[in-house]
């Protein structure tokens, strides 16, 4: 990433980037909320999940693998990608098992938040029931793969920042699952202190015995939607 | 259709399905012989909930939060029943006094806004318009047109047992604030403050729903005293001095002359004192005490057990309300059915009375709230839950997982007694009589008595169509009428 600053449009109102910034880390620093799952700042981005979806010149792309370019038109809060949008979210509760009202990660689940943000009351599509296996081997961490979204982040972290490989995909389309370098969790070389144990956006990959610590109303998204600490930095001139 | 104008003579059989103004699904079927007269009646449950078995992996720090959504009118005693057991779990003995108390008060107010539901919406339409008064009129709103005093503290006494539970739980309905080892909060002192406004108020509409109570059973001793009326033995549990305490304590239980059959047991022992008996068509179980067997050994548990069993209440108002009750109802331990409601409204005051108390003790905002111990494999703890005492048991592997989990929910305890009160109501009401929509009701009035949370999630309350079919001896419908 260079210090030369460009210039692009999003939604209409002109920012400011630096070269070799993706599009959803110009719109972060600028304060513009894409909704995101797989991305996560300290991350390889990985272009997994869709959600961040913008047209980008007039094509859909991801934001958070497409680099910025001068005089770039992005179109991002708009409703047909919001529809996009919650539809993938939509694809994601059918698919696993997110039982929000008895999970530990509810009030801090970006899925859910995302849920909540782009107004998904209730999941319209049929749930897929699928057979998905919880992990408790490790002393430490648990492994719920009910609530899994296929993100990578903690693959991606497990590979990037703690150096170990912990996780890995198995499968190919919807039969894509999570799986670990070993037989169990438990087998890994896994920490708690790991990166890859607290990157998690939903509540697949936990500490264990910390949950339900965290007092109803006090969660990150309790109080404020998801995204709203991007917004609150806003200081975009409109053009 | 006039029923009794279609049936043929000979057996039939009569259904009420479902049962209206209880908490779940559950229907009575009464086989009538061929002169009328009652054969056998049952009070069936059939739905089935299976909380025991997809518990089982989970982890044990979830179970509180995830057990009480069995029921959502009192999922309290379910979360505070599992986060005790699971205290023993993480090797807790003793709780910090901010811990102790918030649970104790959260578990006030949900045995306040329960009996509150109770008692004015589903029971105080048959005791203020009569048991066989026209369908239309039975239902709280025809309470709320008619008598706006007490649905007024119908709506007032539940909202505030409600607040207290969001004060101290998070959410008024489902609280996650217990969790093993402890509390995730203390009472704010804002929260405190607004509930000590209204406190004084809330003690004062029990205490004058009890006085109204009260007149209607002088109006109607016959039917208080006799009204599907039987002896039995009751089970609760008791504070160290015997005195009641909804709570916590050790587990008691007296036969139909107030002697003791058991006293000072332990939850954790609770496999060597009861026996859960399956039948093949219910399925809600049978639990009975193993040393009286099948046929003696059945009790009834709720208010009039909490009532009958201790041997005070350690607040005023309660306690003067208790020694009126046992004197008027005969010295002992008291048996009618209809006196659930008198017991219920007695506990309703002391939980009133246990809030202010509480309000006023600075332990609550407290910030010691967790502690741990060494763990264990098992947990097993009671706590009297507004339908009475509730049992959660559960075992925990290494892991962490459940392994194993049993509930005797409250009113699993009062089945055998409420198939008798079916029975009892059957054979003084139908028999040799015209079947009516209004005698039908009297069965319900009996189960209703009880309290029943048959699904312990579902609320019905009166909304759902009552069916009444007529079927001969080989299962033939002769008549049926649906009541939307």
């Amino acid at each position: 990433m260079s210090d030369a600053r460009i210039s692009l449009t999003v939604d209409g109102t002109q920012i400011q980037a630096l070269e070799g910034q993706s599009v959803i880390q110009a719109c972060d620093a600028a304060g513009v909320y894409v909704p995101r799952l797989c991305y996560h700042p300290d991350l390889p981005p990985a272009g997994h999940c869709r959600v961040c979806s913008c047209r980008i010149n007039g094509r859909i792309n991801s934001a958070c693998v497409t680099p910025v370019s001068q005089g770039m038109v992005v179109e991002n809060d708009t409703p047909a990608l919001n529809s996009d949008r919650r539809v993938i979210i939509e694809m994601l509760f059918v698919e696993g098992y997110h039982l929000c009202p008895t999970c530990e990660k509810s009030g801090d689940c970006e899925l859910q938040a995302l849920g909540y943000r782009l107004g998904m009351a209730a999941p319209t599509l049929p749930y897929l029931w699928p057979q998905r296996e919880l992990d408790a081997t490790h002393p430490e961490i648990v492994l719920d793969r009910n609530r899994c979204i296929l993100c990578s982040r903690c693959i991606r972290a497990s590979r990037y920042e703690d150096g170990k490989s912990v996780f890995g995909f198995e499968g190919r389309g919807i039969h894509m699952r999570l799986t670990v370098d070993g037989s169990a969790l438990g087998d890994t070389a896994m920490a708690a202190a790991d990166k890859a144990a607290h990157v998690c956006p939903v509540g697949c990959i936990l500490i264990k015995r910390t949950g339900f610590r965290t007092p109803s109303g006090h969660h990150r998204f309790d109080k404020a939607p998801i995204g709203s600490d991007i917004e609150a930095v806003r200081s975009v001139p409109k053009t | 259709m006039d029923i009794a104008a279609r049936v043929e003579p000979g057996p039939r059989k009569i259904v009420i399905d479902p049962v209206t103004r209880v908490e779940g699904h559950g229907k009575v079927t009464i086989r009538l012989d061929q002169f009328g007269k009652v054969d056998q009646a049952r009070f069936h449950i059939v739905e089935f909930r299976g909380f025991e078995r997809f518990i089982r992996g989970r982890m044990y720090w979830e179970v509180p939060v995830i057990i009480q959504r069995l029921c959502g009118i009192c999922p309290v005693s379910h979360h505070l029943a599992a986060a005790k057991a699971m205290d023993q779990v993480v090797g807790v003995t003793k709780l910090t006094p901010t811990a102790e108390k918030v649970r104790e008060l959260m578990h006030y107010g949900q045995i306040l806004q329960s009996n509150a539901t109770h008692i004015f919406h589903l029971a105080a339409p048959d005791l203020l318009f009569g048991f066989g008064a026209p369908a239309q009129e039975r239902n709280i709103i025809h309470v709320l047109r008619r008598y706006p005093i007490i649905g007024k503290w119908a709506i007032f006494i539940r909202k505030y047992g409600q607040e207290v539970i969001k004060a101290t739980g998070g959410r008024r309905i489902h609280p996650t604030s217990a969790v093993p080892g402890g509390v995730n909060q203390n009472l704010a002192a804002d929260e405190r403050d607004a509930l000590r406004r209204d406190i004084e108020n809330v003690i004062k509409w029990c205490c004058d729903a009890l006085e109204q109570h009260k007149a209607y059973v002088e109006a109607h001793q016959k039917l208080h005293r006799e009204f599907a009326s039987f002896r039995s033995n009751f089970l609760s549990l008791v504070g160290p001095d015997g005195g009641m305490n909804l709570y916590d304590g050790k587990l008691r239980a007296i036969d139909a002359d107030g002697k003791i059959i058991f006293d000072a047991v332990s939850p954790a022992d609770y496999r060597d004192y009861f026996i859960e008996e399956v039948r093949s068509w219910s399925y809600m179980k049978f639990p009975h005490i193993r040393s009286l067997g099948r046929e003696n050994g059945w009790y009834r548990v709720g208010p009039l057990a909490q009532i009958n069993c201790c041997n005070s209440i350690g607040t005023r108002l309660a306690e003067d309300a208790r020694r009126e009750f046992i004197a008027e109802n005969g010295g002992g331990p008291v048996h009618p059915t209809l006196a659930y409601h008198w017991a219920r409204l007695i506990c309703i005051i002391h939980c009133a009375e246990k809030i202010k108390e509480l309000l006023f003790d600075d332990d609550l905002q407290g910030s010691d709230l967790i502690v741990q111990g060494e763990r264990q494999p098992r947990g097993t703890a009671c706590i009297e839950a507004p339908r009475g005492t509730l049992f959660h048991d559960y075992e925990v592997n290494e892991d962490d997982q459940v392994v194993r989990a049993n509930l005797i929910v409250s009113t699993t305890s009062n089945n055998e007694a409420m198939n008798r009160a079916v029975t009892k109501v059957a054979e003084d009401y139908l028999s040799g009589q015209e079947i009516t929509e209004g005698l039908l009701n009297h069965v319900e009035v009996a189960i209703r008595a009880f309290d029943p949370c048959l699904s312990c999630a579902t609320h019905a309350l009166g909304q759902m169509p009552l069916i009444v079919t007529l079927e001969d001896a080989d299962g033939s419908i002769i008549a049926a009428r649906t009541k939307e």
